[in-house]
């Protein structure tokens, strides 16, 4: 006689078996999938939060510049040198005070008269626009070059890195805590739901121990139930939260603020973040029944 | 083939044990009814024979091997050898009756071609040929055991195991039943009933092992049932 104890047979089986347990139990497995969507849409809502604050902040840091200002009697080619071999500068540009001028002018819309002040007249100094690699780096970077010689002070956007910086980390704090919550209440909903569809076959359970079952032959189909819940449940998460980005991003493309906010829409993001929620969303499920199983499910 | 050696089993519950120093042999192809009144200790014995539970002190041996000291996995081969058959049934209710006998191939996972010629085999064997589609509850307790017995046996066990086959079917029935058990035994699968019908055991004439209080009062290798209780 065959001891075969879980084969491909037994795969089909169990696959049937937690289907039709899954139809048996049909409004118990809904309302669980579709809370399961709810804070998972909620999840999936924060990454892409997430996503796009991240691409904001890397639309900012690539915009923050290191100002630096030098006396009249700087050797500027020697500090370009130095700006070149400093860990840390994307690029540099130098700005001589004459062009410092005509920028200022431009700025300015010419509403001012400016022309008393070309030549020997001009009260600006030569100065290097810096590009930090990264934006946590240039308060760092600044003070380096603050101790070239030759450099009379150097400015930047202190504040608002400062508050970059802040508001990123407070985030992802935030983030953390709410997706814990979220993926700890997904996988009690599932335990429950395993739990109830375990009690309702506590017969079936006993004669499959005297027919000869195999342990993960009777546990199976319950994991298995549980990451198709899970599964659903990311599904219907995913098609909402696609449309409604969806809706967003193209509101957002018609309003002015889109000049400040650009949503991320490159697929190559995107993709791997809802299909990655996908997988998640089945692991939680396994797990969840899993955890009940192990629990409720004495074999 | 299957021996019990100074074999006891206490439950926490009680102060005698429900089976109190039983040694015995079976071997390979014979008949047993376990008789004796209610609390005699005969469904403790079913249950060590199928080891649902473990002797207090003693050794079971099958087959030369301790099965006290069997892993998980010995026990689920054991278990695969032994065909169950029990008082109330144990069909399940919506499962029609091709899909109950199906349900013991599946469980041991055998394929669907293999299934499809099996089930059909084990139901002519009980009879019941013709009642594939027909559902447990509506069924007679005679059919319904002969579907547990086509359960039992669709797996060609070594060993059936029937507490009480009889407990919940009529007379007529009854006698059918044990036919049926003897045809199985016939074939060469050693059978093991326990039973309080008597006067089905005293009209059989096979071994008889008589309990009291979790003893054996009588081991008759063509006995009745007798009327000492």
């Amino acid at each position: 006689m065959e001891v075969t104890l879980l084969n491909i047979n037994s795969l089909g089986y169990c696959l049937r078996q937690s289907i039709v347990s899954i139809y048996r139990n049909f409004w118990l497995v809904l309302v669980t999938a579709g809370i399961i969507a709810v804070s998972l849409s909620v999840f999936g809502g924060l990454l892409l939060i997430a996503v796009n604050t991240g691409q904001i902040i890397r639309n900012v840091e690539s915009n923050v510049e290191i100002a630096i200002f030098l006396y009249d009697e700087a050797n500027a080619e020697e500090i370009q040198f130095k700006l070149d071999n400093l860990v840390g500068v994307r690029n540099s540009t130098f700005v001589p005070k004459e062009q410092g001028l005509e920028e200022f002018r431009k700025s300015m819309n010419m509403a001012i008269p400016l022309d008393g002040l070309s030549g020997k007249n001009n009260p600006l100094p030569d100065l290097f626009r810096v590009k930090a690699v990264r934006a946590e780096i240039v308060p760092e970077l600044a003070r380096e070059i603050q101790e070239f010689p030759g450099v009379e002070y150097v400015e930047y956007g202190e504040k608002v890195i400062d508050i970059l910086n802040r508001v990123t980390g407070w985030l992802n704090t935030v983030f953390l805590v709410i997706s814990s919550l979220l993926a700890l209440g997904a996988i009690f909903l599932i335990m429950t739901t395993i739990r109830i569809s375990v009690l309702s076959r506590q017969e079936e359970i006993g004669i499959m121990k005297y027919l000869g079952a195999s342990n993960s032959f009777i546990r199976f189909p319950f994991i298995l139930e549980g990451m198709v819940i899970g599964w659903l449940g990311t599904l219907s998460a995913a098609l909402v939260l696609g449309v409604v980005y969806y809706r967003l991003v193209v509101l957002l493309k018609q309003e002015a603020l889109a000049f400040f906010v650009q949503p991320v829409t490159d697929m190559e993001i995107l993709l791997p973040l809802l299909i990655g929620l996908l997988v998640i969303g089945t692991l939680l499920g396994g797990l969840g029944s899993m955890v009940s199983i192990h629990r409720h499910l004495k074999v | 083939m299957i021996e019990f050696r100074n074999v006891t089993k206490s439950y926490n519950n009680s102060n005698h044990p429900a089976v109190a120093n039983v040694s015995l042999r079976v071997e390979r192809g014979e008949f047993i009814f376990l008789v004796g009144p209610s609390g005699a200790g005969k469904s403790t014995i079913m249950k060590l024979l199928f080891r649902e539970i473990m002797p207090t002190t003693g050794q079971l041996f099958f087959i030369k091997r301790n099965i006290i000291n069997f892993t998980e996995r010995d026990i689920l081969k054991y278990r695969r050898l032994i065909g169950m058959v029990f008082q109330d049934f144990r069909l399940l209710k919506q499962k029609n009756v091709y899909e109950n006998v199906a349900f013991a191939l599946e469980v041991l996972g055998q394929s669907p071609r293999k299934i499809r010629q099996k089930v059909p085999v084990a139901l002519e064997k009980v009879g019941l040929t013709g009642k594939e589609k027909a559902f447990p509850s509506e069924l007679s307790g005679g059919e319904a055991q002969r579907v547990g017995i086509a359960r039992a046996i669709v797996k060609d066990p070594l060993i059936i195991l029937a507490d009480e086959p009889t407990g919940n079917v009529d007379r007529d029935n009854s006698k059918q039943i044990m036919k049926l058990f003897e045809s199985i035994n016939e074939n060469g699968t050693t059978v093991i009933v326990a039973t309080h019908a008597w006067d089905l055991v005293d009209r059989m004439q096979k071994r008889v092992i008589a309990l009291k209080k979790g003893r054996i009062i009588r081991d008759e290798q063509y006995g009745g049932y007798a009327t000492e209780y």
